[in-house]
């Protein structure tokens, strides 16, 4: 047992010198995780506002700039041009310079004020379909509330000023995030994402590196076991992967002002969770490919990009069709993206997250002895 | 570099036996050589399918205090609407936290006791709204929903008031009459599939370079090409070509999958969508070659290609996330993204079937980019030579 402990410690001792002597090593394992996060955290937000838009206003009312200062004002769109042709416009959208144009027509004013009703266009680039759907949805409430505020004034002109049924006030709330920034949301995602993509490119180089340079045959001829082997690779990596952790978390905590609502202990606890199953997917990657290339190929392609889309991040899983949902049952992210928005937004604990817990703990133990499994079936 | 004849001290340049040569060890590698062939088609296929923003199949929440027959109608608008797939009956108030925590429904309408009352008399009648706001993209649109329902209650009774009492029939005064241009369905997989081929690419291309000059060294095999008289420019790009023709036929069969698969025509120029990612295929197989020629192991070369292209790419690029969102110093790093600019000159002829005008920025920006990675990886590629 002791000279199990001490071939082990030999092993990581030999795996830290040799990280010690590569300074791009360390940069890359320490630096970058932080680094990314500040930038990505800050970039990841789907919040859509100031939307360049560009006016056609053919009817130049007092009642049509009114309308036009009602979009303005809402802060969702910003006025990036004034046009008095309808081809105008086309060159605008075209280019890419405006995303959404609102034209009103030359008789807008007379046909409000004769009772009739007055159509106005709003046009949406539908090329970045999100932007333009939230766009939409933002314009057609402006116009709503505005069209109710006309007609409220002319139904009060002619008399029938207080008995208007129908009219709802809706008093919206917004739990867990109530200033409905998608930051809040993104940030502890792209936490999760670091911690995956850091810990698998830790790992997935890890054996085939010493099987390609050739030092295999010498470990296979050396007294030391499969395991021991194994787990001297995984500890270096595992402790590596904690200093990122604690570092990325203590980041997210101060930098974004994003407090953790629930356990901070529950979170590092299960990030290390997280991490078994994620450095063992790297060690199973590398145990089955024969070229380091492969291996760089094969976590890429076959796990991280997966990861990465069918987690959940950003593309929400109830939208994907019914085989592609059961295949995001094999992605452990998306348990873990669970639990990490869980104790960042919602404050849940223990009682909430146990099956995702469970989840990621099967995942981690049948990944890592596949992994040793493979690892014996090569030496041996 | 095609010419035959060199003039004066012009030298001719080795770059087809290099290429040969490649060739032939990419060819070797069986798996690596179908993982870069097919790979991306396959993964515009998968995620293709499955990513899409749009809020479907979510549930609602109603509870409804009042219990009138006005209520009931109020509610039923919620129970009938194809915008939710379910829409739970509340019973309790304590339910809400329940429902909003374990994310059974993203929203809740509390109708409250004096709604039927408020509502003939003619007041105002509050509801409340309550959605869960953790996914900021996907609230707002449910509450978007939940807004455009309430409306069509609102001037639903108002018109039905008027024409009892009056006969004369009320209309909203204005008519809002919504387009939408080269996506008119709103289909996320036109707006993912460009950002999708534009992404996948840049990984595919730096991957495929980044281990190619450094594997000499870790190998051994650099000793040959210090000997041999091939110069670092010739070195570079013969190592470029093969790449770049992997990476062209890759590219086709993603545009041939986006085509078939999604109905993903190319509306613009083919020339001009050839031309412009021959340049950026060019320009990330350099950057490629160049992490190949600083990193020094495949270890550290994988992991700078993996950081520096893929969290980025995703999430710099444009392809999901609005550029012009973020901070203004992200906006900044985001010039450092090759891709965004692929990416608007994707949009611009694939969807929008616009010439050079509407990007040409983008292709100077993408050129420079190109000359600037094959440079900067020859200049380094001959200090590591000497």
């Amino acid at each position: 047992m002791n000279a199990t402990i001490r071939t082990i410690l030999e092993i990581v001792r030999k795996e830290f010198i040799q990280f010690r002597r590569d300074p791009k090593m360390f940069a890359i394992s320490f630096i970058a995780p932080v680094f990314q996060l500040i930038i990505l955290g800050y970039a990841a937000t789907l919040d859509v506002s100031n939307i360049p838009t560009v006016v056609c206003d053919q009817d130049n009312s007092s009642i049509s700039r009114d309308l036009v200062r009602k979009f303005s004002s809402s802060g969702y769109f910003t006025i990036v041009d004034d046009v008095r042709r309808l081809n105008q416009i086309d060159q605008e959208i075209d280019d890419g310079k405006a995303s959404i144009a609102i034209v009103i027509p030359e008789d807008f004013d007379r046909n409000i004020a004769s009772g009739e009703s007055a159509p106005i266009q709003i046009i949406a680039d539908g090329s970045e379909s999100n932007s333009a759907g939230i766009g939409m949805s933002y314009a057609s409430m402006i116009v709503a509330s505005y069209s109710q505020k006309i007609l409220i004034q002319s139904l009060q002109a002619k008399g029938l000023a207080s008995r208007i049924p129908g009219r709802v006030d809706a008093e919206v709330r917004v739990w867990y995030n109530p200033e409905l920034r998608s930051r809040n949301f993104m940030v502890p995602s792209v936490l999760a994402l670091l911690l995956m993509v850091m810990t698998m490119i830790l790992t997935s180089l890890a054996i085939v590196k010493e099987k390609e340079t050739g030092k295999m045959e010498q470990l296979a001829v050396s007294p030391i076991k499969p395991y021991e082997l194994m787990l001297g690779k995984l500890l270096p990596f595992l402790i590596i992967g904690v200093i990122d952790v604690i570092l990325v978390v203590l980041f997210t905590n101060v930098v974004f002002d994003l407090p953790i609502k629930g356990s901070l202990v529950l979170l590092l606890g299960l990030c290390l969770e997280f991490l078994m199953t994620t450095l063992g997917l790297g060690l199973f990657v590398s145990t089955i490919s024969r070229t380091q290339q492969q291996a760089m190929l094969t976590a890429i392609f076959f796990f991280m990009l997966p990861m990465i889309f069918f987690s959940g991040f950003v593309f929400p899983i109830q939208n994907m069709p019914p085989i592609i949902q059961y295949v995001t049952y094999f992605i452990p992210l998306r348990y873990f993206l669970v639990i990490i928005r869980g104790l960042f937004l919602k404050g849940v604990g223990m009682a909430a997250l146990w099956p995702q817990t469970m989840a990621l703990l099967v995942f981690g133990i049948g990944i890592m002895s596949m992994s040793v499994f493979r690892f014996r079936k090569r030496l041996g | 570099m095609k010419r035959q004849r060199p003039v004066y001290r012009i030298p001719k340049l080795n770059v087809i036996p290099i290429a040969r040569k490649e060739f032939r060890q990419i060819r070797r590698d069986r798996r690596a050589l179908g993982l870069l062939l097919l790979i991306p088609a396959m993964m515009l296929v998968m995620f293709g399918y499955a990513l899409n923003f749009d809020v479907k199949h979510s549930a609602l929440g109603v509870y409804d205090e009042d219990n009138t027959k006005t209520s009931r109608d109020f509610a039923n608008l919620f129970f009938n609407s194809e915008y939710f797939d379910h829409t739970y009956q509340l019973h309790d108030s304590r339910e809400m936290d329940d429902l909003l925590d374990d994310g059974t429904v993203l929203g809740v309408v509390v109708v409250p006791t004096d709604f039927s009352e408020n509502i003939t008399s003619g007041s105002e009648a509050p509801v409340q709204i309550v959605v869960d706001g953790a996914n900021a993209n996907t609230a707002t649109t449910v509450l978007g929903y939940i807004n455009a329902i309430i409306q069509q209650y609102s001037s639903n009774v108002m018109a039905k008031t008027f024409s009892r009492l009056g006969g004369q029939e009320i209309q909203m005064p204005i008519d809002l009459r919504p387009r939408i241009w080269y996506n008119p369905e709103l289909r996320s997989a036109k707006f993912l599939v460009p950002g999708l081929i534009a992404f996948i690419l840049t990984i595919a291309a730096v991957v495929s370079t980044s281990l190619a000059v450094v594997r000499e060294w870790e190998m051994g095999t650099v000793e040959q090409i210090i000997v041999s008289p091939a110069k670092p420019v010739e070195l570079i790009l013969g190592k470029t070509i093969p790449y770049t023709i992997i990476a062209l036929i890759s590219t086709v069969t993603i545009l041939l999958a986006g085509y078939v698969l999604f109905d993903v025509a190319i509306k613009g120029s083919f020339l001009w969508l050839f031309i412009v990612t021959f340049v950026f295929l060019v320009g990330s197989l350099g950057l490629g070659l160049l992490i190949s020629t600083v990193a020094g192991t495949q270890q550290v070369a994988f992991m700078i290609a993996v950081i520096a292209t893929m969290l980025p790419t995703f999430i710099l690029s444009g392809f999901v996330f609005p550029i012009r969102n973020m901070p203004p110093i992200i906006q900044a790093v985001t010039y450092l993204i090759p891709a965004r600019y692929f990416l608007v000159a994707l949009r611009s002829i694939i969807l929008k079937g616009v010439g050079p005008s509407a990007f040409w920025d983008q292709f100077l920006l993408l050129s420079a980019f190109a000359t600037l990675t094959l440079a900067a990886s020859s200049i380094r590629l001959r200090k590591l030579l000497q």
